[in-house]
């Protein structure tokens, strides 16, 4: 398993470096010199001097290359243009927010996906079978913006029930170490600040978990109706297990394995739904700030973002093969 | 934001799997038949046949302009008119008729769903086929052609699909042509991954080991054989992609990306517009949100059923 992992670790080298060369060539291909473009309408002579003295832009391109990546393995992921904050440590600050908020959203998805989908594939066919499916091609199609504003407007305007933006109110003066405010508010005993932070967290979580959860059901579904027609299905049922020792042991069992793949692949789509969702909610994480650094085209911000995203990504890809092994055991042997 | 449709069901539908599949009836041609019997495809095709309509017939459908903005005395910041007489749905946010914005969005929600499509679908079959292609012809060339694109293909693929659109779309700047780019751009990798695999798997086909054994070039066999006989699921990713492209279209827009020209209807902003009317016209938000899902339940709906339609599982 170990050497497994270090293997996928070193694949994961060629395609950073890869990556790291065009973001490099990207900030290089923007229109006018780069100096300007990073300046933007900001651009004096003395300003665009010190950029070009600071950035290395008048040495060699190759030079430049090294620099960039020199200073990238020593975690300096580049300056933001608007507020001169390293990059990394804005990242360092508000990737909590984001994780609380997709982890959330995945668990919601997994525990309410996997449970509906094998309960449809038991009852194909059925009104609720039939009920599940259009609700998950439904769940599928609609925009996670769409729809967190649908939620904002029933739930917060009409019926106020839920806050709709922030983290926690900020009128709750909450201690904050990890920067998952949850757990702080656990940690720290401030169980008001822990529970306004939960109820923060509803709406967003929901809006952005219910495209994972429908491919979660989807695949659920299919995956499980193809092993209940599985000869040793039969053969466990005829040789009289009971009913659920067949469904756990069997089904579920062998039904997981592409279920855990789609969870590890919602991944994406977790991080490009998080700047969708929490741009609506005001939520302050990583894909907040990235819609800000859009809107102020912050390039050195979007550019260590992608390469920050892409890490990110590749990592947790590496989790979920590793996952696949060790519920999978062909794959351990091969 | 790729949405990867699994198959519902196993292959199960006995509609699908009727006897009409006589010998002798090509793969194609085959599917036609199941497709026209499955329920699923017929509401998909008359929900897209119905957007393809609306986009095309758009200045017949309504008497006014889009983005005239001729009515915005009428809006106050608590009030949006509602239905009347001469706007059917209201006006919305900025004083032009709402059911005249929604049409012509449709318009440009067709126009940035089918570019962006096409692109990535282009680049993505001549990247595909190159690397799928080389790999089938094989030897030290063929090998290293092969690794090189599939290498930048996981460079492409190491970054969310959306995400991917957002930066591209960032460097190009905000005119029209960047959001398609940016989202035909983010859809080659897909395409390139599947037509590749597609092309491995039939490359160890029987009819491949006959030609090879009638002693024809292999790489004519590649071209005239293993690539039309694996297009299909390229076909059914691309029916799938226009529904994520017209979502993505929204998206980018939504994040300030999209088309910068005011007077061009687009379902994306029309959304974004609505944000702080909330309350006085709901209206501003779910039609043209509602529009969005529509018709990308429609592309899903229609893809799926041509999924079904050429697996040659579901053809005993």
């Amino acid at each position: 398993m170990l050497r497994f992992a270090l293997r996928r670790l070193a694949l994961m080298v060629p395609v950073l470096v890869g990556l790291s060369i065009l973001l490099f060539a990207w900030v290089r291909a923007l229109p006018g010199d780069p100096a300007r473009a990073l300046l933007g309408q900001r651009a004096t002579p003395e300003g665009i001097a010190r950029v070009n003295e600071v950035y290395g832009f008048n040495e060699p391109i190759v030079q430049q290359y090294l620099k960039y990546v020199q200073a990238l393995l020593g975690g300096d992921f580049g300056r933001s243009i608007k507020t001169g904050q390293p990059v990394l440590d804005s990242f360092v600050e508000k990737f909590p927010g984001t994780v609380e908020l997709g982890v959330t959203a995945l668990l919601l998805a997994v525990v309410i996906g996997v449970p509906m989908g094998y309960y449809a594939a038991r009852h194909q066919g059925r009104f609720l079978d039939t009920f599940i499916v259009s609700g998950s091609l439904l769940g599928v199609v609609t925009p996670v913006f769409f729809l967190a504003i649908l939620l904002k407007l029933v739930f917060a305007n009409w019926l106020d029930l839920l806050p709709t933006s922030l983290r926690q109110d900020p009128r709750i003066d909450a201690t904050h170490i990890t920067n998952f405010y949850v757990l702080d508010g656990l940690l720290t005993r401030e169980y008001d600040a822990a529970w306004d932070a939960l109820v923060h967290l509803v709406l967003p979580s929901v809006a952005l978990a219910t495209i994972p959860l429908a491919i979660i059901v989807r695949i659920t579904r299919a995956a499980v109706a193809e092993v209940l027609n599985e000869d040793y299905v039969r053969t466990a049922e005829s040789k009289g297990l009971a009913g659920h020792v067949v469904s756990r042991r069997h089904v579920l069992r062998n039904a997981l394995l592409p279920v855990v793949t789609t969870i590890g692949l919602q991944a994406g789509l977790l991080l490009s739904g998080a700047v969708l969702t929490e741009t609506v909610f005001a939520w302050n994480g990583i894909g907040k700030f990235l819609f800000e650094a859009i809107g102020q085209r912050d390039y050195p911000v979007l550019q260590g973002y992608i390469l920050f995203i892409a890490i990110i990504y590749a990592l947790i890809n590496l989790v979920v093969d590793m996952a696949y092994g060790v519920i999978d055991p062909r794959v351990r042997v091969s | 934001m790729t949405i990867p449709l699994p198959p519902s069901g196993a292959g199960t539908d006995p509609l699908l799997t009727t006897a009409d599949d006589a010998p002798g009836v090509s793969l194609w041609r085959a599917a036609w038949r199941r497709l026209r019997r499955n329920p699923t495809a017929i509401v998909g095709a008359v929900i897209v046949a119905a957007f393809i309509l609306v986009a095309l017939l758009a200045p017949l459908l309504t008497p006014y302009e889009p983005g005239s903005a001729r009515w915005s005395g009428q809006v106050t910041p608590t009030s949006v008119p509602g239905p009347s007489p001469e706007h059917l749905l209201g006006l919305d946010r900025f004083g032009s008729d709402l059911f005249t914005q929604l049409v012509y969005g449709a318009r440009q929600s067709l126009v940035y769903g089918v570019v962006a499509t096409a692109i990535g679908l282009t680049a993505g079959t001549a990247l595909g086929t190159l690397a799928g292609g080389a790999a089938s012809v094989g030897g030290r060339i063929g090998g290293w052609v092969d690794n090189a694109v599939m290498r930048l293909v996981d460079i492409m693929l190491s970054v969310p699909s959306l995400l991917l659109a957002v930066s591209i779309a960032a460097v190009l700047g905000q005119n029209p042509y960047a959001v398609m780019i940016a989202i035909g751009v983010a859809q080659v990798p897909i395409f390139a991954r599947l037509l590749r695999g597609s092309m491995l798997s039939q490359g160890r086909s029987d009819y491949v080991l006959a030609a090879e054994a009638l002693g024809l070039r292999k790489r004519r066999i590649v071209m005239g054989h293993v690539l039309p006989n694996s297009l299909g699921p390229t076909v059914v990713q691309a029916t799938l992609n226009l529904a994520v492209a017209i979502i993505e279209v929204a998206a980018l827009s939504f994040l300030g990306l999209g088309q910068p020209d005011p007077a061009v209807a687009e379902w994306g902003r029309m959304l974004v517009a609505a944000q702080d009317r909330f309350e006085a016209a709901p209206q501003l938000a779910l039609l043209p949100g509602g529009a969005i899902a529509i018709t990308a339940l429609g592309f899903t709906l229609f893809g799926e059923a041509l999924r079904e339609a050429l697996d040659p599982r579901s053809r005993r």
